[in-house]
């Protein structure tokens, strides 16, 4: 209990200080100075595991006393369905799985503009680069493998190198994944045009063992029936967390400096019709404060955005890996990435 | 035998007119189901022409067609053989112990594709592609054959089957002439109950990594946000629905006009296995161990050995199974209000106008729970934006999606109501809708029933419309069991498989027919 309320202490003093260093223009709808101005409730729309959510919303209502209704789906469920409500939407904040979920929301006008307080807390590159939606935690790209029939020393260092023959039918992906098709699109960014072309093509030529989820590619490597496996870094710590680590024949390659281990964030942004809506922005506050961040930290193994915040245990550190090339608005050009995996019948 | 004759001899059904008010009422049934279509319609209008082309133009399309056509008729053949087989060894053969069996044959209804699934896949983890889809999507969908094919052969007879005898046919022709007529119409719409179900199936065929038309629309919505993609593909699967419904209409019309409906008393001849048992209980036992045995005890299994053993919540597990059956008797309560009028004209009525009524009225099924969620967000939105996210566009939307499973039913037991009998109530009286109130639905109420708990327990497993359509905040058992399989927390995620399965028993237990016994077999 105690610990809690330094927490919330915390997080409000922070929230504090921010909105003290803020621009001259702190317009009366910035909540965060403890007694917002609006109704005090938030509809929510969270597109992650509500057992994640859940408790760290029931920290927010404790620390402000919002009241939260959220709606738990798939963010792609609830990023079609914000797509079909439009301005006729309920939800007044949405919670995200993925970037490009919120990118494509910002594109079609949806997101309300963020005041900037907001968004500068996190460091540009892991935030919208329009200001519409706020990073909140990061998750990079790794290489699950077979640990029983694969030496660590004899993982590959780049996913170029997966063409490879001798790797026929031994990578499983998920090509419909959002942060697999992100990390496709890095790579177009990266290493040029060309280049993504050929690995996609190569990749499509080598029996690749496609999957519906990270969840699922993470299986097979651990039941031993593909020896690689391209994932986000935290599916390997759930399942460790549920079966237990000495339980996992995968393990993990983090890949500093290549487009197959880039960084990709979940974030949240406000709907347009309720731009500058306390409730919302409090919530938005709450997730970058120490204590959000920190319970990301504790619960899913992602990466905090907010600097200050210490990475999980046992990860290289975000900026060993985060390539100073790339900048997460270059990865907005999604259909083109959808188009080249395509044309090589993986979609 | 004699009434037989009679009905045979009778004149075609629908040399009348339908009423006007039934066929208005049946058009209304029809443009709610039609709403899905319409939505479609209205999201590929809004795509460029050449976007469409290049969208159909891609290279993965006539391998995902492929793959759903190839999945569509396998499993409805091996389905058809399956249940009929069942059925038969469930009705004429002399069982012990049949009512367990009968149970167990409908039990299968009771475990969602996506649970059996995760069951096969925690105990194989390689199974996969076309025959982990086909052999789960068989196991799951057998009963819908099996149920309304036993139904037929409880509610026909051996007669028939006795004249070809005594004519010098041998035991398989007789049957073939005197039982496979009655049961043919019954076969047939099990056939077209798996086919669309198969069509729409999502859940498995992901977990089984196979690539077919539902999961690329899943992925439309995924990771693309392209819903003009999304809506075109489930253009494709309503075309393909309309190919296997009107396939379906053609075949039992001309049954229709050769029989007529077979009723009457008669006897039943039971057969005796002798060589024949151990096979026959090995058949009787493999569906209902593949599709619930197997999956729920590797669940339960994981449960015992997982090492995180989350509280279990009684009061919210006890609040979802209160969710799931109010929202699934709302269900069936909608959807056989929709399908009645449909049933009733399809019954009794022929001509263009009629067919059409009842084919528009199949479609919706062939589609994902998914779009047909998101046209009745965009269509509750539009007209009724004071019931968005109400449990009541929730059990519209399971009317929506699951009339068609009631349409059958329904139309079989009104069918085979003598038209006489409603003839003779109107000479002594009563009004069209007194005759239909006292005779026709009295008559046709265990059709009606069986109608209502198929919806009701294919609406409790339902997760992709429920998900976008239930209060928010509202929480149903398929949800609750979906938000503890995401994150692969298998051993939370039990409790609410075990429930799920033991709460959609009931209305598969009563769809079993066990409980008419075998003194009632054959109606009177």
């Amino acid at each position: 209990m105690r610990v809690s309320l330094a927490i919330a202490a915390t997080a409000t003093a922070l929230a504090l200080v921010l909105t003290g260093c803020s621009a001259p223009q702190s317009s009366p709808a910035d909540g965060a100075s403890g007694a917002p101005e609006g109704d005090g409730e938030l509809t929510l729309y969270v597109g992650r595991d509500e057992a994640l959510v859940a408790p760290l919303i029931e920290k927010f209502t404790e620390a402000t006393g919002i009241e939260v209704t959220a709606r738990y789906a798939s963010s792609s469920e609830l990023n079609a369905l914000l797509f079909e409500e439009g301005d006729n939407t309920p939800a007044e904040a949405f919670l995200s799985q993925d970037a490009g979920a919120l990118g494509s929301l910002s594109n079609a006008g949806l997101l309300s503009k963020l005041p900037a307080d907001l968004t500068s807390i996190i460091p540009a590159g892991f935030t919208s680069a329009n200001g519409t939606w706020l990073g909140i935690t990061g998750r990079a790209r790794v290489i699950a493998y077979d640990s029983e029939t694969v030496d660590a020393a004899d993982v590959p260092k780049a996913i170029a190198a997966l063409t490879d023959p001798k790797y026929a039918g031994e990578v499983a992906f998920a090509p419909g994944n959002a942060s697999m098709q992100s990390f496709v699109t890095a790579l177009r960014v990266l290493d040029g045009e060309d280049a993504a072309e050929a690995w996609v093509k190569g990749m499509s030529e080598n029996s690749p063992v496609l999957t519906e989820k990270n969840g699922e590619t993470l299986d097979l490597v651990n039941s031993g029936e593909v020896s690689f496996g391209l994932i986000n870094h935290y599916y390997w710590f759930e399942d460790a967390a549920e079966l237990g680590e000495d339980a996992m024949r995968a393990q993990l390659a983090f890949l500093p400096g290549d487009a197959g281990g880039m960084v990709n964030v979940t974030g949240a942004g406000i709907l347009k019709g309720s731009k500058d809506d306390p409730d919302a922005l409090a919530f938005l506050e709450y997730l970058v404060s120490e204590a959000g961040q920190q319970y990301f930290v504790e619960q899913t193994y992602e990466y905090p955005l907010l600097p200050g915040v210490a990475a999980p245990e046992g990860l290289p550190a975000l900026d060993s890996l985060v390539n100073p090339k790339l900048d997460l608005s270059d990865l907005e050009s999604l259909s083109q990435t959808q188009e080249l995996l395509a044309k090589y019948g993986l979609l | 035998m004699t009434e037989h004759v009679i009905e045979v001899a009778a004149p075609p059904v629908g040399s009348r007119r339908p009423p006007p008010a039934l066929l208005a009422l049946a058009i209304l049934a029809c443009a709610v189901s039609a709403i899905p279509l319409v939505y479609l319609l209205v999201r590929v209008s809004g795509g460029a022409p050449d976007e469409i082309a290049s969208i159909l133009a891609r290279p993965r399309m006539p391998a995902l067609l492929l793959n759903t056509v190839s999945l569509v008729v396998t499993v409805t053949l091996s389905s058809l053989v399956l249940g009929m087989l069942t059925a038969f060894l469930l009705v004429r053969v002399r069982l012990r112990a049949q009512r367990v069996w009968i149970v167990l044959a409908a039990l299968p209804l009771a475990v969602p594709s996506y649970l059996a699934a995760f069951g096969w896949l925690a105990l194989i983890p390689g199974m996969q592609g076309f025959w982990g889809s086909f052999f789960l999507l068989t196991i799951v969908s057998t009963p819908y054959v099996t149920l309304p094919v036993a139904a037929a052969i409880r509610g026909g007879t051996t007669g028939l089957d006795d004249v070809a005898r005594t004519l010098g046919h041998g035991p398989w022709r007789a049957f073939w002439l005197g039982t496979w007529p009655q049961i043919r119409p019954a076969a047939l719409a099990g056939s077209l109950l798996v086919a669309l179900y198969v069509l729409s199936e999502f859940g498995a065929v992901a977990l089984m990594r196979y690539p077919v038309l539902t999961t690329a629309i899943q992925q439309a919505y995924g990771a693309s946000f392209n819903r003009n993609y999304a809506a075109i593909l489930a253009i494709i699967l309503v075309a393909i629905a309309m190919i296997l419904v009107f396939g379906e209409q053609r075949a039992r019309g001309r049954v229709r006009r050769q029989f007529g409906a077979v009723t009457g008393v008669s006897r039943v001849r039971m057969v005796s296995l002798r060589a024949a048992r151990i096979p026959s209980y090995l058949l009787l036992a493999v569906v209902p161990t593949c599709a619930v045995g197997i999956p729920v005890s590797v669940l339960v299994g994981r449960l015992l050995q997982a090492e995180t053993l989350r509280e279990l919540d009684v009061l919210s597990l006890g609040q979802a199974i209160a969710n799931t059956l109010g929202l699934a008797l709302g269900g069936a309560v909608t959807a056989v209000l929709l399908a009645i009028p449909i049933a009733a004209l399809a019954a009794r009525y022929r001509g263009r106008v009629v067919r059409a009524i009842e084919s528009t009225g199949y479609l919706a099924l062939g589609l994902p729970g998914i779009v047909v969620g998101l046209s009745l967000v965009f269509f509750s939105l539009a007209v009724i934006p004071a019931l968005y996210q109400t449990a009541i566009v929730l059990t519209f939307a399971y009317g929506v999606l699951f009339m068609p499973k009631a349409i059958g039913a329904i139309r079989s037991s009104v069918a085979q109501v003598p038209e006489s009998l409603s003839d003779v109530a109107r000479t002594l009286g009563y009004s069209r809708w007194q005759t239909w109130r006292h005779v026709t639905v009295r008559l046709a109420r265990p059709g009606i029933m069986a109608g209502a708990m198929l919806v009701a327990v294919t609406a409790m497993k339902e997760l992709p419309a429920t998900l976008l359509l239930r209060p928010t905040g509202t929480n149903t058992l398929a949800t609750e069991l979906w938000a503890r399989t995401d994150v692969s927390a298998y051993g939370a995620a039990a409790p609410y498989a075990a429930a799920l399965v033991l709460v959609a028993s009931v209305p598969a237990f009563l769809l079993s027919g066990a409980r008419r016994g075998r003194t009632d077999e054959v109606p009177s």
